[in-house]
């Protein structure tokens, strides 16, 4: 009994998701399709944030966990930033709903969130205090500790990703150069956690298993922040691009990442 | 070589653009990123992944050679892809100065190899290059490798590029 609710209520947001975003691409609204490639990233993203919550990574040992890690922290954040949920949200909801939408996102707390600062106390924090102190084994024995962390996790690993490279429209948006001293700082704090992880493994764990779980939790990192560092690249180069040719600037080709 | 290719058009003064001294610039900053960020990721690959001379984490690390590694790491990766971008808005700007280009990739992959060999390896005692009894000859090939990469990048800067070459 108690064991079902930490099945069910992940599963059940999951497909909550899954059903809202559908709805609202399918929403007679306006005339211009939503991009199919958005909602594919959004079923896959929620797909690996699924598979991290209620698949094989929430059995597993160490390394499973840190597979599940990667994958509910910053890959399916990418996928569901890909995704442009809030642009949706915005362009599928009545005119009242929609101001009031953007008068929240245009907020003070919502600045406060958003600031590249906030993001990577939040995701570098988290994951500082998840290792460093009993937290990770407490949320291994008690499933609603383990809800909470991995609802953190995700939660946070969005919140980053949509404030460094992330598609939808935020209009408290810091400057590029802000961003990427964010993302570097953001990049070596994982580094670090991570060589601190595998010389000394959290309560519980087996020497070798940490070892293991932490070099794939740093080079699965790496290979993540990879991604967000191009993303922020093709950002720049777009918006310097309009300096040199302003009528050519916007390519005409499919993008690698949405534009606003 | 896309270096050469980009700036044959106009030897090493770009025919586009506005040829000013910012240009210059650019072309050394380009070059010195993406010189810092092919450095660390030679170090990574080349004597951490294939030939294992370097370790992940020998565990005897202190806290300050840690976080300057996961600094410099992290850094690495932002400058090789920052450098890269960079190449590709002077290419579009048809502003390429090969030489400039050259004397920069030098100057960072040196400079980089430089602190890596002295600060991080000697004075933070991050790692060491190979777990061998004489250690110094490794040391010197190291940083003698560095300077001379210094020292190129810095003659490349220096010399004068002919007009209309």
């Amino acid at each position: 009994m108690h064991e079902h609710h930490h099945v069910a209520l992940p599963g059940l947001l999951l497909l909550a998701g899954l059903c809202g975003y559908t709805a609202l691409v399918c929403l007679p609204r306006r005339r211009r399709p939503w991009p199919w490639w958005r909602t594919a990233s959004w079923f896959a993203g929620l797909g690996a944030a699924g598979v991290a919550v209620l698949g094989p990574p929430a059995r597993g040992g160490f390394v499973a966990h840190s597979a599940g890690h990667l994958l509910l922290g910053m890959l399916a954040p990418l996928l569901v930033c890909a995704a442009a949920p809030v642009t949706l949200l915005l362009r599928g909801l009545p005119v009242g709903g929609a101001r009031r939408v953007s008068r929240l996102l245009r907020g003070a707390p919502a600045g406060a969130l958003t600031h590249p600062v906030t993001a990577v106390l939040l995701s570098a924090g988290g994951l500082g205090l998840l290792y460093a102190t009993p937290l990770y084994r407490l949320a291994a024995t008690h499933p609603t500790v383990g809800l909470l962390v991995h609802a953190h996790v995700f939660a946070a690993g969005c919140l980053l990703t949509a404030v460094l490279v992330g598609p939808d429209p935020m209009p408290h948006r810091a400057p590029l150069p802000v961003r990427a001293v964010a993302l570097v700082a953001f990049m070596a704090a994982h580094g670090i956690l991570m060589k601190v992880l595998y010389a000394h493994p959290p309560a519980g764990v087996p020497a070798g298993e940490a070892q293991r779980g932490a070099m794939l939790m740093y080079y699965g990192g790496d290979a993540l922040d990879l991604v967000l560092l191009v993303l922020l690249g093709v950002q720049w180069y777009r918006t310097a691009g309009r300096a040199v040719s302003p009528p050519r600037a916007a390519p005409t080709g499919s993008p690698a990442w949405p534009r606003r | 070589m896309s270096a050469g290719d980009a700036g044959v058009s106009g030897g090493d003064r770009g025919t586009g653009g506005t040829g000013g001294p910012g240009e210059v610039g650019r072309n050394i900053v380009s070059g010195a990123l993406l010189g810092v960020g092919v450095a660390a990721f030679v170090d990574e690959t080349v004597f951490h992944q294939l030939l294992h001379w370097h370790h992940f984490y020998d565990r005897s690390t202190p806290a300050a050679g840690l976080v300057s590694d996961g600094i410099f790491h992290a850094f690495g990766w932002f400058a090789t892809v920052a450098g890269l971008f960079l190449f590709a808005d002077l290419r579009r700007r048809r502003s390429v100065r090969p030489a400039r280009w050259w004397a920069g990739l030098l100057l960072g992959a040196g400079g980089f190899q430089l602190y890596d060999g002295t600060v991080q390896h000697k004075l933070l005692r991050l790692h060491q290059i190979r777990y061998v009894e004489d250690v110094a000859a490794y040391d010197w090939t190291w940083n003698v490798l560095a300077a001379a990469m210094i020292v190129a990048g810095l003659v490349l800067l220096r010399r004068r590029i002919p007009r209309g070459a």
